[in-house]
């Protein structure tokens, strides 16, 4: 695998897209099996000992319910992971559809498909998800179906002009030459050749995907109060603004998780762009 | 294409997509399964059905839908975006009201991130690799990846509760008036009005949502800028510059930050639609009452017809100013008007 070789070489080279790589991934693992390493439950309640800074017992303090914040911030990622996925992933399906439609058919179907991305894309994404979160009423499906509505037409303008800079190649028309049927075509010869950028570009956008969400549920358009979930809990803090532990540090796990998808993405595009990559190395 | 006939293609096409926004404000306001008859009558009006067949016929909601949205539209050409079903009051007149708070804010955020981004970026590329440069970078990288919430809190905690250097919430301190409106901007129409004392407390006011909302932008444009300016820096006109033995300041200032401008004018579009959005959360915390907290209260309530009109207020002011910026860019860039 060359490109792996590239990427490895790039790593040694690039220590922060490293950093964001192992953050990434234990993330990712941390919200697989939480119960491992937090040391209570999220939900646990000991209203005793509510409101107490960090200690030994908990090191990220507890609540104003006295749940343990550490434990709480370890299982958010259960509900912001795969809420950011789940986004990045139904859009990409929806984008890629409308997309290829756009480009491979191209004509009035583009034009109607192109103007509607653009109405879509003048407001400003949370905006749009708020009403719509507002109107279905606050859950994490919801939420999560808000913001596939504004997440579309950026997949879909991504995979049109793919489409249509690969549509373009000699192979293509070979491929028509031989017989193959349009569907053929699209699906077995042009497509297949739009994946990796978009794919890139997806998993980078798994991070602003989470930023968004926890935003809604900041504004309490997401999951139900008590639920262990980043944006929630930081909401929480407000009103206990002495007690700044309770917005502290689920924040900073929302910025940890960020900062890894802008670490990757940054060290990706110094791989895959070589015009950066001679800037770089200069 | 000259340019005053490429402005012009741009306003027509503008037209359709205006079109688009007031049906799509339209369909997100009523195709959604919430009841706005429930959630403003309240329980025990909504359970009485003259009340509730008043209420539909008042708002028009007993029509079908196409006939609501012909009604809306012709309202809307005539400048009427109805009456909020919160506050009783013409839209129109309380997002003229809540609007120029949110311009105050948003402008003094893209003017944050404008002077300290290019300022980072520049720095950044041209001590390249020295401590310096590590130090912007780390600080642009938090910018992009801290949630704008998280740092308002935090922001709100240090700089007014710890150590008291901005003032708490709020516009203006709770004790003084308002300055007379003119434009609506705290900061001009104390000016106006000679009120220094106002115009300090309202530039107080603004310095910490100013900037926690530019902090995004401020990272993204500090990390384009040094991008740009190390690609311009290695081209051959600045070794000439250098070579004819002129300063190294003017230099980068006059040759070299001139053209590595040109892409961050082209985010600045971009940028202030994230300040939009970064408003609903700023203007959340700080109790700003501009239309990001008007947004957010009238999302909260299913106010619809308030919805429909800040939803579609927010998209034109974001097409316009994307409009300004490739106009913008035309005229910086002589070889785009050609297209």
């Amino acid at each position: 695998m060359k490109i792996l070789k590239v990427i490895r070489l790039h790593a040694r080279r690039n220590p922060l897209m490293f950093v964001g790589l192992v953050i990434c991934i234990l993330w990712f693992a941390v919200s697989l099996a939480p119960s491992l390493v937090a040391p209570y439950g999220p939900l646990e309640q000991n209203i005793r000992k509510r409101l107490q800074p960090p200690s030994a017992n908990h090191l990220f303090g507890t609540d104003q319910l006295g749940r343990d914040i550490l434990s709480r911030v370890l299982y958010g990622g259960r509900i912001s992971l795969p809420a950011g996925l789940l986004v990045v992933v139904s859009a990409a399906i929806v984008g890629t559809v409308m997309g290829s439609v756009a480009g491979y058919i191209g004509g009035a179907w583009d034009e109607i498909l192109m103007r509607i991305t653009e109405v879509f894309m003048s407001f400003p994404i949370i905006i749009l998800a708020m009403a719509v979160t507002a109107a279905l009423g606050p859950s994490t499906i919801n939420a999560v179906i808000a913001m596939v509505v504004v997440w579309w037409p950026n997949y879909a303008r991504i995979i049109r002009s793919l489409v249509l800079s690969v549509k373009a190649n000699e192979y293509v028309q070979a491929s028509r030459a031989i017989g193959a049927s349009r569907t053929y075509i699209l699906f077995r010869t042009i497509l297949p050749n739009c994946v990796a950028p978009a794919l890139v570009m997806a998993t980078l956008d798994i991070g602003n995907a989470i930023l968004i969400f926890a935003s809604l549920s900041f504004l309490g358009l997401g999951p139900e109060p008590s639920a262990a979930e980043w944006g929630r809990m930081v909401a929480d803090g407000i009103d206990y603004f002495d007690q700044w532990w309770l917005s502290a540090f689920p924040g900073i796990a929302i910025f940890t998780i960020i900062l890894s998808f802008n670490l990757v993405g940054d060290g990706l595009r110094d791989v895959l762009d070589p015009r950066m990559r001679k800037a770089l190395t200069r | 294409m000259p340019l005053h006939l490429y402005l012009v293609r741009r306003i027509l096409l503008m037209i359709p997509l205006v079109f688009g926004i007031s049906l799509m404000a339209f369909i997100v306001a009523n195709t959604i399964p919430a009841d706005p008859t429930a959630a403003n009558l309240g329980e025990r009006a909504a359970a009485d059905p003259e009340i509730v067949a008043a209420f539909q016929r008042k708002w028009g909601l007993d029509q079908p839908i196409h006939i609501q949205y012909v009604t809306y539209v012709k309202n809307l050409l005539h400048g009427d975006l109805g009456i909020s079903i919160q506050s009783r009051r013409p839209i129109m007149e309380e997002l003229a009201r809540y609007l120029p708070a949110t311009v105050e804010l948003a402008t003094a955020g893209i003017l944050v991130s404008l002077v300290a981004g290019v300022t980072f970026g520049v720095i950044s590329a041209v001590w390249r690799n020295r401590p310096i440069d590590f130090v912007v970078r780390i600080l642009s990288l938090i910018g992009v990846s801290a949630p704008v919430f998280w740092l308002a809190l935090i922001g709100q905690l240090v700089l007014y509760r710890n150590l008291g250097l901005v003032p708490g919430p709020g516009r203006l301190d709770i004790v003084l008036t308002a300055p007379p409106t003119v434009t609506g901007l705290y900061v001009i129409d104390s000016i106006l009005a000679g009120q220094w004392h106002i115009l300090a407390n309202a530039l107080a006011h603004l310095i910490l949502p100013a900037l926690v909302l530019g902090a995004f932008s401020m990272g993204l444009i500090a990390r384009i800028t040094r991008s740009s300016m190390l690609e311009v820096l290695s081209l051959d006109y600045i070794t000439t510059a250098r070579s004819k033995g002129l300063r190294e300041h003017l230099v980068i200032i006059r040759h070299a930050l001139r053209n590595a401008l040109m892409p961050v004018v082209t985010i600045i579009g971009l940028a202030y639609g994230n300040l939009l959005s970064g408003a609903v959360l700023t203007e959340t915390i700080f109790a700003w009452g501009g239309i990001g907290l008007y947004a957010y209260n009238s999302a909260r309530t299913l106010d619809f017809p308030a919805i429909m009109g800040v939803s579609m207020l927010i998209a034109i002011l974001f097409i316009t100013i994307n409009l300004i910026v490739d106009m913008l860019y035309c005229w910086l860039d002589p070889r785009i008007r050609v297209d």
